[in-house]
């Protein structure tokens, strides 16, 4: 600023603040007008549908969600209802809303830029594209009578016998007992997050002061559960394995 | 002006004026500068800077946009438009929607017949029904897209927190309005695709009658987070009611108020984010 050295390239002539009206508004006009013609078109087109008349005796199968929550039914195949339906909906919406607050990497502020916030990058497309799009593409697409894996030259079979043979995971270690079956089941979770938390903690020690305590903590936990979503997903499809710890209250 | 008695122009003069075309003008001038012009029109149309100005800042709808703004914020490249584009989505099922109400009943009697009948006599009943349908699928995509890229490009960052948080309620609430109306067509489609989102509310800890601990609370079939969704123990016409007046009225109102401190809230921080 004070000093005024030689520009070494020349600097643009374009002013760098435009007026909105026209370049703005021209532009937003372009874009409405484009948007309304092919919603018009697209609806003449395009029917949308209409079954027979609702009739709570006759049940579909298979019964589908509307599509943006075939993610969420999808997972209900690995996970009972209350953390499928309602615990893990209201975990992705907080967890969103509290990504500012947990994320205080200040660089990539308003620009593209991957080098600077890998981490970040790499937890948000894995979890927007992989578990919410590809198990939403999986379920509209792939998921058919009784929520079976069909491919798409396959025929939706309604009558195909898949076998029912997962286990829990304390019967697949020998545990036949009840009691003992819901302590082993217990500490493996708790082993889970216990471990995981305190590797964070401990690979991240140099980020503790200047991030805190509280952040990285909330952090670790919703990338733990994010990341146990895939790990049950790949227990039972890889080995049969039906719950991790099960109680007579709740099991997961 | 004071005491201008008001001539009748010879027939020469006036078609001199024709001839030479100062009579159009003349027009144009009377018009201008009328009372009922003036107050109409604040400035003229000639492209000035000043006239850039005020048309963003003297009209009501324009004045949401910033008079200046950034060169790269114009960039497709940078907003992907969807923001805009999730916001006219939404204008587009207003719009729709309000013309479908006029034909449509919220009773179990009549949803589905009002559907027939809108789809098969009611003139443009069948595209205004596409283009609501349509309009709200697109708006559940575009305004995924939205967050992405506001994601990608860092820009729920200093100062733009708040504006994130208000932003993930808009995405649930574009998500609740599309699932709300889902049920209105009274089909099976419907019906089906509404009770097993619903099934879910009855699993809920504690408040759900299937769900973990209930049995520590009490809650029944009838009694539970579930009913109190949809009016009963299963998807009828208390649901179809229920779920029609949370979409008409009650969710668009919310997430209506919200669109405002979020549409404002980008003026306050700042603008659109962009590289410092």
């Amino acid at each position: 600023m004070a000093e005024a050295a030689t520009p070494k390239k020349k600097i643009e002539e374009v002013p760098e603040k435009l007026h909105v009206w026209p370049y703005l508004v021209r532009l937003e006009f372009l874009c409405a007008l484009v948007v309304i013609i092919a919603l018009t078109v697209w609806s003449i087109v395009i029917d949308a549908p209409l079954e027979e008349a609702a009739n709570p005796t006759k049940t579909p199968n298979p019964s589908k969600a509307p599509w943006y929550f075939l993610g969420l039914q999808d997972i209900l195949v690995y996970f009972d209802p209350w953390f499928a339906g309602v615990v893990a909906p209201v975990l992705i919406i907080v967890g969103l809303m509290l990504i500012p607050y947990l994320d205080v990497n200040p660089k990539g502020n308003g620009y593209y830029t991957y080098h600077e916030r890998k981490v970040a990058i790499w937890v948000y497309c894995f979890g927007f594209l992989v578990l919410w799009i590809a198990l939403i593409i999986m379920g509209v697409f792939l998921r058919g009578p009784g929520w079976n894996l069909f491919m798409p030259w396959q025929y939706w079979d309604p009558h195909k016998v898949v076998a029912l043979v997962s286990v829990d995971l304390p019967y697949a270690f020998g545990f036949r007992d009840y009691t003992w079956s819901a302590i082993f089941g217990g500490t493996v979770l708790l082993a889970y997050f216990g471990i995981g938390t305190g590797a964070y903690f401990f690979l991240e020690r140099k980020a503790l002061k200047s991030v805190g305590f509280l952040r990285m903590f909330i952090k670790i936990q919703l990338a733990l559960i994010m990341m146990g979503i895939v790990i049950k997903i790949v227990l039972r499809i890889g080995f049969n394995i039906k719950y991790i710890m099960v109680t007579p209250w709740i099991s997961v | 002006m004071a005491n201008k008695t008001p001539q009748i122009p010879s027939i020469a003069e006036l078609m001199d004026k024709i001839k030479s075309g100062k009579i159009f003008s003349d027009i144009a001038k009377e018009i201008t500068e009328s009372q009922l012009w003036t107050s109409s029109f604040r400035h003229g149309y000639a492209d000035t800077p000043r006239n850039r100005v005020l048309q963003i800042a003297s009209n009501v709808w324009l004045h949401l946009h910033p008079v200046k703004m950034h060169r790269h914020a114009l960039r497709i490249k940078f907003t992907w438009c969807m923001g805009g584009i999730t916001f006219l989505l939404f204008l587009s099922t207003v719009v729709t929607g309000v013309i479908l109400m006029f034909y449509y009943r919220p009773v179990g009697e009549y949803a589905y017949y009002d559907l027939k009948y809108l789809q098969y006599d009611v003139p443009f009943g069948m595209l205004m029904r596409n283009m609501h349908r349509w309009a709200a699928h697109a708006m559940v995509i575009t305004v995924w897209l939205h967050m992405f890229r506001v994601f990608l490009t860092g820009s729920y960052k200093p100062p733009r927190e708040f504006n994130w948080v208000i932003g993930v309620f808009l995405v649930t609430f574009t998500l609740l309005l599309s699932f709300t109306g889902y049920l209105l067509p009274w089909d099976q489609l419907a019906m089906w695709a509404v009770t097993v989102g619903t099934n879910m509310a009855r699993a809920t800890p504690f408040l759900g009658n299937e769900g973990p601990f209930a049995e520590f609370v009490g809650v029944t079939p009838r009694y539970d987070a579930r009913s109190l969704l949809i009016g009963g123990s299963l998807v009828g016409p208390p649901a179809l009611l229920r779920f029609y007046v949370l979409h008409c009225i009650f969710i668009p109102l919310i997430a209506g108020a919200l669109m405002i401190v979020h549409f404002w809230r980008i003026r306050k921080d700042g603008g659109i984010s962009g590289p410092l």
